[in-house]
């Protein structure tokens, strides 16, 4: 079933054109990243999923309701992309204070700080955190009461590499539950198996959502293939195969992916030529870049 | 219910940023300093001491209440918004008016405890230096409704600022200005016309209309006693008291409405 959904979503603020003409659907237990540039429309995009802002055309629904409504704002957990909670409270009471405006029993939100791993600092002011506790209290009240669908703007900024792993468990365990998530990030290499559909925006226009293999199918994106001779014989590789030498004994080429096996087999003949061979797909940061700029630039 | 959870959270915070000890230093203090000194020279002349005390605490608290009422509130929407709180607050099944109400709400309980300190300390150093025999606590009693209705249109209006002004540094400017118009400037004001006027017209038909709509004159008319000197203290005289009981209490009792109402207004057209 459809949590959400958006239907030819277009944003003005005067003659800024932040989102134009989006349509974009998640269903349950989704997990689907949003990426794009600085300025490409991502924040705003969610925020009138979330009803902070009105949309200037289209039409958007959660759960067959209007954004912003009550019925949608209780299905919704959010974590914005920078939020200062008051420091003179504890990480506790401001948890606490969260749980009490969704209904949500207080043990809830305790069992939360475990899972974010801030029970330890529960009971310290906000304000002597650091940068990643105070991201870890967002996603936390972002979580409370199972939200049927998760907006999450730029979660891992702050995070260190273990944390950021440990949230994609969480958003796992949220998409198990049955939750849509939505998430925006600017680090990609991340995303690569934690999420089921991709979702490119620039400059406001949706220029890409599919999963990531569709994607790099239809990108066509070469993928790279390294051998490795001796420095006597990588020319004489180099011709045979018809790559290019580089770094003295290496010879690097391109390929398509339905060139791969022969070009491998090709390799293999070569026998005691060849030392060692590198196959390495277009990755992620290259299939965003192939997305995201714009067509109609002509690049 | 979202309002007692809101008034909760901005509770805990106005104690831990010390609004409630400022506040409640501030009245208790001067409430027991003018009790002390006001007192002793009139108390021998057979008037009732807590009359006295409450009019020259009211001199005070014309002042003082508004502004702890502004300043409470300035930093309510302004704040949050720019903090980023509001939109994460506004994404939780809650209505703003649920917001402004539960702030509201605290805010008065703050300014209402003070008060009532103050006050409470003017009754005991009073009956500890006079004897509780033939004290009138009427006055005390009206005196501490009306501040907290002067206080709750303060309140209102530092919302109203705060919502308008959507920058916690410009609501803070505006309000500074709007208390100094309000206890201060507006009097002046009226005072010039007086003079210039010289008990004509103005004097007997327009002028007491005008003060009573001002809430701090209001509340000063309507804790003063007719005839006693302090009502001349302020400068205005007797005409001042022309508009009666009705009118000075209707002014205490709409203008928190009015400025509660155009705050909700205002907050409303706030985009996070
Ligand atoms: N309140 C506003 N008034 C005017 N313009 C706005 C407003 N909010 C956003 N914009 C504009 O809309 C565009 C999209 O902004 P948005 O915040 O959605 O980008 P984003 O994709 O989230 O970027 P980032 O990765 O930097 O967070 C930008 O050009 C921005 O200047
Ligand atoms: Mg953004």
């Amino acid at each position: 079933m459809t949590v959400l959904g958006i239907e030819n979503v277009s944003k003005s603020y005067g003659d800024v054109h932040s989102v134009r003409d989006v349509s974009l659907n998640l269903g349950e237990g989704e997990r689907v990243a949003l990426l794009g540039h600085n300025g490409a429309g991502k924040t705003t995009l969610m925020r009138m999923v979330l009803g902070l802002t009105p949309l200037t055309s289209g039409k958007i629904s959660v759960l067959g309701m209007p954004p912003g409504s009550r019925k949608a704002r209780t299905a919704i957990g959010f974590l914005p992309e920078s939020v200062a909670f008051h420091g003179a409270l504890t990480g506790r009471e401001q948890l606490h204070h969260f749980a009490r405006l969704k209904g949500v029993k207080r043990s809830v939100a305790d069992d939360l700080l475990e899972r974010v791993g801030l029970t330890h600092a529960m009971n310290r002011k906000i304000r002597t955190y650091s940068k990643g506790m105070r991201q870890r209290i967002g996603l936390a009240q972002a979580l409370l009461g199972q939200p049927r669908l998760a907006l999450l703007d730029e979660p891992t900024s702050g995070l260190d590499p273990i944390s950021r792993h440990e949230f994609y468990d969480i958003v796992d365990d949220l998409s198990k539950g049955g939750t849509a998530v939505l998430l925006s990030s600017h680090a990609l290499t991340e995303l690569e198996s934690r999420t089921d559909r991709i979702a490119i925006m620039s400059k406001g226009h949706l220029l890409a959502n599919d999963s990531l293999s569709a994607l790099r199918e239809a990108a066509r994106l070469p993928i790279q293939v390294s051998v490795k001779a001796t420095p006597e014989t990588a020319d004489d590789v180099a011709a045979k195969l018809g790559g290019t030498r580089v770094n003295g004994a290496s010879v690097s080429l391109e390929v398509q992916q339905e060139g791969k096996v022969s070009l491998l087999g090709q390799i293999t003949g070569l026998g005691e030529l060849v030392k060692d061979i590198d196959v390495t797909p277009a990755s992620l940061e290259e299939l965003y870049r192939h997305y995201s700029v714009p067509k109609q630039e002509g690049k | 219910m979202p309002t007692i959870a809101i008034a909760r959270i901005e509770l805990l915070i106005a104690r831990r940023n010390m609004w409630v000890f400022t506040s409640l230093i501030l009245m208790g203090l001067f409430s027991s300093v003018l009790t002390l000194a006001g007192g002793a020279p009139t108390g021998t002349l057979g008037i009732d001491p807590l009359l006295i005390a409450t009019t020259s605490i009211t001199t005070l608290s014309v002042y003082l209440i508004p502004l702890i009422g502004l300043l409470l509130s300035f930093d309510a929407i302004a704040g949050e918004a720019e903090r980023g709180t509001l939109a994460l607050s506004l994404t939780y099944p809650l209505s703003r008016g649920e917001i402004l109400l539960g702030k509201f709400l605290a805010h008065l309980i703050v300014l209402g405890f003070a008060v009532a300190v103050g006050l409470a300390l003017t009754a005991g150093l009073t009956i500890w230096k006079y004897g509780s025999a033939d004290l009138n606590y009427l006055p005390l009693l009206k005196l501490f409704a009306t501040s907290l209705a002067l206080g709750a249109a303060f309140l209102g209006i530092g919302y109203l600022i705060s919502a308008l002004a959507k920058q916690t540094g410009v609501a803070s400017g505006i309000v500074i200005i709007v208390w100094l118009i309000c206890v201060v400037l507006y009097d002046l004001g009226l005072l010039g016309a007086l003079v210039a006027d010289g008990g004509g017209t103005f004097t007997k038909t327009i002028f007491p209309w005008l003060l009573v709509a001002n809430p701090a004159d209001a509340f000063r008319l309507i804790n003063m006693p007719t005839d006693t000197v302090s009502t001349l203290a302020t400068g205005l005289g007797a005409a001042g008291q022309a508009s009666g009981f009705g009118p000075q209490l209707a002014s205490l009792l709409l203008w928190p409405i009015l400025a509660l109402s155009l705050a909700w207004a205002a907050f409303r057209r706030v985009e996070p």
